[in-house]
Formats: C-alpha cells, structure tokens, sequence
C-alpha cells in the first residue's frame, strides 16, 4: 500500500511520455543518427568503408573520384567512420527516422558533384 | 506428500520470464517443482565465430551487441583482452571514464531488473514508476555518449569521448533525483507487503550450494558470500575507488532485490567520487591495427556478474579465437537448484531473480541466405505468415 500516494499524486501531473510523432524529443548535439558524408571534403580513400563493422559503406570507384554507397538498413550508428576519416568528411547527423518498408529507399548514394 | 503421478511442464521458450527464449522442462508433484531440465540455445547467434572474421576496431562493435543491456562491461572485457595483449597502458582519465560509464550502466541495468521483478510478481504499478526513473540514465547517456543503449565509449587504447566540464554539472542533478528515488523505491522493497509475501523464502539459494554451483554476481551475493571482480581484481580505476561491497544473508528473491537495489545507491557514490577525482589528460592512446601472438583472458563485474572474455591472437589483424562466458550461463546451475522443491506460480519470479540475459548467453542473431538469391519479404507477407500461426 506504500504507493499509493505516490499513484495519486501522479493522477495530477502531466504523464512522462510524449505523444509521438505529434510530438518529438529534441536530441543531445553530439548524437549519432545517420552519417553524412561532404563529398567536397571526401578523398576517397576508403578507410571508411574497411572500417565499417557492419559493411554499411560501399566505395565505388578510386581515389577522388570515388562515391559512397551508404546503407542505413545495415548501418549501426557506432561512428567508427566519422572517427576513422582523415578529412572530417564524415558527419554524424541528428536523424533518427529511419525506417521504412522499401529497402531500396534506405541506399543514400553520394556523388562527387554533388 | 506426492500425489503420486509426475506432470511434465515445457515452460518457454517463448518468454519464460524476460522476453527472451528460452526453454525449461519442469517435473512437477502437484504444485511442488521436482525437477527441472534447462534447454540453453534458442538465441545462439554464432558471435563467436563472427569474432574470427572481423578485425580488432570492428570487433569493438560486435562485443558490444553480445547483449543490449550489459554492452559497456562487453566493451570493456574485449578492450581489456586486447590491451593486454598490446601491452597498453590505459591513460587515467580514461580509465575513470570507464568507471563513471560502467556503474551508470549497473544503475541501468538493475533499475530495469527492480521492474521486471515487480511485473512477474503482478506489481506494475512500481514496475511503471522504476522504469520511468531508470530514464535519466538514458538520458545522461545519450548526453555523453550519443545513444541511449549502445554507447560506443570504449575503444582499443582508451575512450572515444570526454566527460567535459559542462556536463558534469548535469550528471550531478540526474544523479541527486535518482539518489532520492531508489531510497525511496529501496523504502517500498523493505516494506511493502505485496513485494515481501511474494519473495521471503523463495528460491533460496543457500550459501554452500551457491559456492558449489559457482552462482556470480548479485545471485552470489544474495547468499552472504563476499565476491565481486571489481574488489577482488581492479581493473579501469577500481583500485583508486572506496566502495562496498553489498552482501545480505537472506539467500532468497527478497535478498536479490535488496542487493541490486543497494548496489545502485553505491554506484551513485562510486560515479560522485569519479567525477570529482577525474585526472586531466588525454584520454586515449594510439594502437598498432596488429596484435602481437598470445592468449588472454579477462574478467569484469558486469551489472549480473562475473564476465569472462578470452582472445587468442596470431599476430595478425583478426583473433584467431574469441570466447565469451557470460554470467547467466554460470547462474543457471544454481537457478536449477532454487527451483526445486519451490511452487509452480514462483518459478516466473525465481527465473527472473537471477536477472537472465539469454541473449547474452546464447549469442545469436538470425541471418537467412539462399544462395545468390536475394528477396525480399513485404510487410504484408509477414503478416500473411505470421498472423495465422
């Protein structure tokens, strides 16, 4: 019967979750959602896609001309890549919302002039 | 008082107390548990294996995923094995960054086993408030961190974030609220009668057996017998550290209950003490992508007890062979043992008062493949499948 009053007090307050998706928590600065890669800074040397525990990141092609395939069906979101890259091209966004039923619609191709 | 005819009861594996499978066969005298037979499996995922094919910085990552809960004390075991190998001296701001992360963890983890407990004892009123509380860790996490469950903080040589100064502050006040809220929730465990009808007395573990069926972790220590890794060989800054180790001589639920909710309020102390006698300095060092050949074996208090890594390198960039003994796997002899002679409608909450990590223990993760062929199942496929099953 301890918590009882604790039960009671609770009935005035407002409830500790939010009504999602009307409503969203805003994320910490350092989270790590989706990575981005800045193609201006990229020199394609690929240690990113070596790195990537769960062969997320695809290079095709060499050197500075090379682009990125990235998989977010298959990312993890540890940041080795963006620690790894020599350049900082990598960034680790604040996305979160990532899912959907299409597979194809999780590939993120970047492109050297883009 | 037998009844004469022995009942065999499957119990699982869907969901026999956490959510996660596993399978035990029960003999049973009318109410009374005579025997049990556990069948461990249902959640291998052939980690292990998966340790020999990836390189030492992606192992960090898949250690880390052996299980959600306890993945900081993976990190840290592997991290350890390998630096042992290497020869590396953690720097010692790191080795306190550890610390802080590895007891934010413990309060994690037991504040999520305090509410499972409630719930398989029918009490979700405090399952509901544990689990609301047990959010400012999570929410300290992803501050620190970037992500509430898996944090990626340990990295070979070190730790891949700083604690800054601004966040101290913050961490601080997370931890003065929950302070205050686990002596409040510990108030309640003592006194409420719906929590003392239901675990005075059950599942006793007595000391001698739990010795004999080598019971780690807050299972042990629930039987009266002083034994934690962490005191008994330091590692991160456990050395530099005063702390208790909790002990309470009940041997049954209520004991384990009282040990972990203790054990949180300790780690307050231990995070408090932390912080205020960080170094400065750097807080990792730079490491060769090749292991140098030998064998190591390492051991961590994880929040559910003594965990044991072992590496086996052959100087390349890839062990040779990993192993992981995880401390449900060593509780599971003793769980058999308070099982017996106990009441059917117990065995939930003496199953869950080990705090079982299945996931840990058979390391699995389901990867289906037909050869070169890919495809790919809608959602309404799955549903067609599974709706009707």
């Amino acid at each position: 019967m301890a918590l009882i009053k604790e039960a009671l007090k609770q009935l005035f307050q407002k409830p500790a979750t939010l009504k999602y998706p009307y409503e969203k928590l805003t994320v910490p600065k350092d989270f790590r959602g989706r990575p981005i890669w800045d193609m201006k800074k990229c020199i394609g040397c690929g240690l990113c896609s070596n790195v990537c525990p769960s062969g997320a990141i695809e290079m095709i092609g060499k050197g500075l001309e090379a682009e990125i395939n990235h998989y977010v069906d298959r990312c993890m979101f540890c940041g080795q890549c963006a620690e790894i890259c020599p350049e900082n091209a990598i960034r680790m966004s604040e996305e979160y919302e990532l899912a959907d039923f299409d597979r194809s619609k999780m590939l993120h191709e970047y492109k050297k002039d883009s | 008082m037998s009844h004469g005819s022995i009942i065999k009861v499957p119990f699982g594996p869907q969901h026999p107390a956490l959510k996660e499978p596993e399978n035990f066969l029960f003999e049973v005298d009318g109410e009374i548990v005579v025997d049990v037979k556990p069948r461990l499996g249902y959640n291998h995922r052939g980690i292990e294996k998966a340790f020999e094919l990836r390189t030492y910085i992606q192992n960090i990552y898949l250690a880390e995923r052996i299980c959600g809960i306890c993945s900081d004390a993976h990190t840290t075991c592997y991290t350890q094995a390998i630096e042992e190998l290497l020869n590396v001296e953690l720097p010692p701001r790191a080795r306190y960054i550890r610390v802080i992360i590895a007891e934010l963890e413990r309060i994690h983890s037991h504040a999520l086993w305090v509410g499972i407990a409630a719930h398989e004892i029918g009490f979700d009123t405090l399952f509901m408030y544990v689990w609301r509380d047990r959010e400012t860790v999570l929410d300290l996490f992803e501050m620190i961190s970037g992500n509430r469950i898996h944090y990626a903080m340990n990295t070979i040589g070190g730790v891949r974030r700083d604690i800054h100064a601004a966040m101290v502050p913050k961490i601080i006040k997370g931890l003065d609220f929950l302070e205050e809220r686990l002596k409040y929730y510990l108030r309640i465990v003592q006194t409420e009668q719906t929590i003392l009808k239901r675990t005075v007395g059950v599942g006793i573990l007595k000391p001698k057996d739990a010795v004999n069926l080598c019971a780690v972790g807050p299972t042990l220590r629930a039987s009266g017998i002083k034994n934690d890794v962490r005191s008994d060989d330091p590692y991160a800054a456990y050395d530099e550290i005063p702390f208790n180790v909790i002990t309470h001589s009940g041997c049954d639920i209520l004991s384990r209950t009282l040990v972990r909710c203790e054990e949180m309020l300790e780690s307050i102390k231990i995070i408090r003490y932390a912080l205020d006698s960080m170094p400065e300095g750097i807080i990792r060092v730079q490491v060769p992508k090749k292991v140098p050949q030998g064998e190591v074996v390492s051991r961590v208090e994880a929040p559910r007890g003594e965990l044991i890594h072992y590496a086996k390198s052959n100087g390349t960039t890839k062990p040779e062979r990993y192993k992981v003994r995880s401390p449900t796997l060593a509780n599971i002899p003793a769980l058999c043992k308070m099982l017996l002679g106990g009441y059917v409608a117990d065995i939930p909450i003496v199953l869950a008062g080990i705090d079982p990590c299945f996931a840990c223990m058979d390391r699995m993760a389901f990867v289906d493949i037909k050869q070169n062929k890919k495809w790919v199942w809608t959602m309404q496929q799955l549903r067609r499948k599974y709706a009707k099953e």
